[in-house]
């Protein structure tokens, strides 16, 4: 059987989402950005919901993310997307809401607006993409770098002394009531790719519910900032970001 | 049920970051020796004929350059 | 005749929103101007027009709630002083650059750092300048009267829609507290989704339809020259509020020998002063800036030549002032008299020094605060 006998359209079982734009992504190759995008972009299609979503776009690599998924969004100040969905959602209470959040935007700058957008319960989606650093900087120290690990501002690796732990947010998230759902995925196989998809699918149709805010954090990678390949960065990210957060629900309280 | 897959590339958008060579099971795909307009070396089917059309490298591509076929044979 | 009551101007600024159709308001307690939260949520507007009234968890947040609520092409308010309005500051120039309309209330204070709960106007600078990064205005209104604070809501939305811009209503801890009677707007109904578009177009991100394209809320354009391109389309916009919204209102000064110049509450009392002053048959007139971005420069420097001299007073070690000399262009004898730290200015202190002036005695040291023969 020839290639071009097998490549025809009604054979094809996997394409890109109509939603993603045709824009080429600026991301560096192998960032786990992208395949996050391709996750909510898939998530949305799927739900048939694009004419009610409403996207909250951060400060960091990801600012530029209204360039990717074909939407509505707008583009927040660093740390305050969470503030900006509260406000989107009480005005639109029936639109889907999400914010697009890196760990520096969300757990350092903006660790006040994103506990009590989760405090009041907005019925919201956050997406936390945590890496353990500054990548649009340059590889400076974020809340949740590992002890140990080398940025551009902690050159003899990061010190529980001088600096602080790495920052479990998604745990602190959890404890509050007004959360409904707080996982943590990764999207570094096809197998964590597909899970990650489900509980974004999750995270969204939560919303239906208006019970709480669903919280999903994607252990990522960032090959640049970490100075390996996008190859190396997804074992070294296995071998020592998962000791310290764990894949997996932390709560779900949606009963789907 | 034997299955035969293959997959396309939009050669131009790949970056050559080797997530979908490391994450496909049966060894079908590779870098080029070549490159593409931006000098990445573009994933490509190297042994075809092994492409079950899984999907698992589409899946994981973090820039959406690969579409998958699969045919029953 | 509407209806008329007796309230506070904090009050007049919170029963204005909700008549005026706000969708939304977002604050955070701070004296001297909490009363307009507690008015909103004792009103509870929600249940009559669906306004949101949201306590938040710092003026930080409220700015970019306020943000958000406008990207979506909502009628959204804050209020806050002097201290809180800094912490804002990051927003309304993130606000600014997305040409989104807000309306932000400034009960001012006394400064610097947490100074004083006492009323100020030493915000001036932060708010009619920019105040934040970039190059960026804000439209500022300075109402002098509880009836203002009312009146200046509604007008506030007008302009900020018409604009696509934040407008700041600026005022201070006296007119925020004080209780005048004030004539209630008409109500108006919050405007549909359908409303927007008609009348403002439809840019607003609301979630993206078939018909259009997606709406995106930003201030970020990386390319050099588009930012430019961008830049130049704000100054013009701002050169377009110069030349269409000044807004000022004169007193006496037709025959007036002495003028006096200032906004707010210095201007009532300055008003008081020139009162006297014409009982004693000195000839003062008042101009009272409405606008201070657009400022009224060209009504007083039309008002320059016919006077001796100039006296400007403000609640400020000397901010507006700097405005006013670029009017009077160095053509007068321009005074500055200024009261800091939560005291006023009193009609008999402004009297005195306008009668040392004319008489040629004057020295600053005889009167209590700033006062300085300015240029």
């Amino acid at each position: 059987m020839n290639i071009s006998d097998i490549i025809k359209p009604e054979n094809k079982v996997y394409g890109k989402s109509g939603l993603l734009l045709d824009k080429e992504m600026h991301y560096c190759p192998g960032c786990s950005h992208g395949t996050i995008h391709k996750i909510i972009a898939e998530t949305i299609d799927e739900l048939d919901i694009q004419e009610q979503v409403i996207g909250v776009s951060p400060v960091g690599c990801a600012v530029l993310a209204y360039d990717y998924i074909d939407i509505d969004w707008q583009e927040a100040a660093h740390g305050r997307a969470p503030a900006l969905a509260t406000a989107i959602k009480r005005l639109y209470p029936e639109k889907y809401v999400f914010t697009y959040q890196g760990d520096g935007d969300l757990a350092s700058i903006g660790t006040g607006e994103i506990i009590h957008t989760c405090n009041r319960g907005d019925s919201v989606t956050i997406i936390f993409v945590n890496n353990a650093i500054y990548g649009m900087t340059g590889g400076q120290m974020a809340p949740t770098t590992l002890e140990g690990m080398k940025t551009a501002t902690t050159p003899q690796g990061r010190s529980h002394i001088t600096s602080g732990f790495p920052m479990k947010i998604t745990e602190m998230i959890a404890l509050l009531p007004g959360v409904v759902y707080a996982t943590r995925q990764s999207v570094d196989t096809p197998a964590a790719e597909r899970k990650a998809k489900r509980s974004m699918i999750k995270a969204f149709k939560s919303q239906q519910l208006k019970k709480g805010t669903s919280f999903i954090e994607i252990v990522s990678t960032c090959n640049s900032g970490w100075k390996m390949t996008p190859v190396e960065a997804n074992i070294w990210m296995r071998e020592n970001m998962f000791p310290v957060f764990p894949p997996g629900d932390i709560k779900d309280e949606t009963g789907f | 049920m034997a299955v035969r897959g293959a997959i396309e590339v939009n050669i131009e958008s790949c970056k050559g970051c080797g997530v979908c060579v490391a994450n496909c099971p049966v060894g079908t795909i590779a870098l080029s020796r070549s490159v593409n307009g931006k000098g990445y070396n573009y994933s490509y089917m190297e042994n075809p004929e092994k492409c079950t059309g899984c999907t698992n490298c589409a899946v994981v591509c973090p820039d959406t350059v690969i579409t998958v076929y699969r045919v029953k044979i | 005749m509407g209806e008329k009551i007796l309230l506070k101007g904090n009050e007049a600024i919170a029963i204005a929103a909700v008549r005026c159709g706000c969708d939304g308001y977002f604050g955070y307690p701070i004296t001297p101007q909490s009363e307009i939260l507690e008015t909103l949520s004792e009103m509870n507007p929600e249940k009559d027009t669906g306004m949101i009234v949201l306590q938040a968890e710092s003026e930080v947040a409220a700015i970019n709630m306020l943000y958000g609520g406008a990207g979506c092409g909502k009628k959204v308010m804050t209020s806050s002083s002097s201290p809180g309005i800094s912490l804002m500051t990051e927003g309304i120039s993130y606000i600014a650059g997305a040409e989104l309309p807000c309306v932000i209330v400034d009960v001012m204070r006394g400064g610097p750092g947490l100074g004083t709960i006492q009323p100020a106007q030493s915000d001036y600078f932060q708010i009619t300048k920019g105040g934040g990064h970039g190059d960026y205005r804000t439209i500022v209104l300075a109402p002098a009267s509880v009836q203002e604070m009312n009146d200046f809501v509604d007008l506030s939305f007008d302009l900020a829609f018409k604009y696509k811009t934040p407008v700041v209503i600026l005022t201070d801890g006296v007119i925020g507290q004080m209780m005048e009677k004030v004539e209630l707007s008409p109500v108006k109904p919050r405007w549909t989704d359908e409303e927007i578009v008609k009348l403002h177009g439809d840019w607003a991100s609301t979630g993206k339809t078939s018909d259009r394209k997606r709406n995106i809320i930003t201030s970020l354009d990386l390319d050099p020259h588009r930012q430019e391109v961008f830049n130049m389309k704000l100054q013009s916009k701002y050169r377009e509020i110069e030349r269409s919204e000044v807004r000022c209102e004169t007193m006496l000064c037709e025959d007036a020998e002495y003028l006096v110049i200032a906004y707010g509450l210095s201007a009532r009392v300055s008003q008081k002063a020139m009162e006297l002053a014409r009982e004693e048959g000195i000839k003062v007139g008042l101009i009272r800036p409405v606008t201070l971005f657009p400022y009224p420069y060209g009504v007083i420097e039309k008002a320059v030549p016919h006077v001796k001299s100039i006296l400007t007073v403000e609640m400020s070690a000397g901010q507006m002032v700097e405005d006013v000399a670029l009017a009077v262009k160095g053509k007068a004898p321009l005074y500055f008299h200024g009261r800091t730290g939560g005291m006023l200015p009193s009609p008999e202190d402004i009297l005195a020094l306008i009668k040392s002036i004319a008489e040629g005695t004057y020295n600053p040291g005889d009167f209590s605060g700033h006062n300085k023969l300015w240029l």
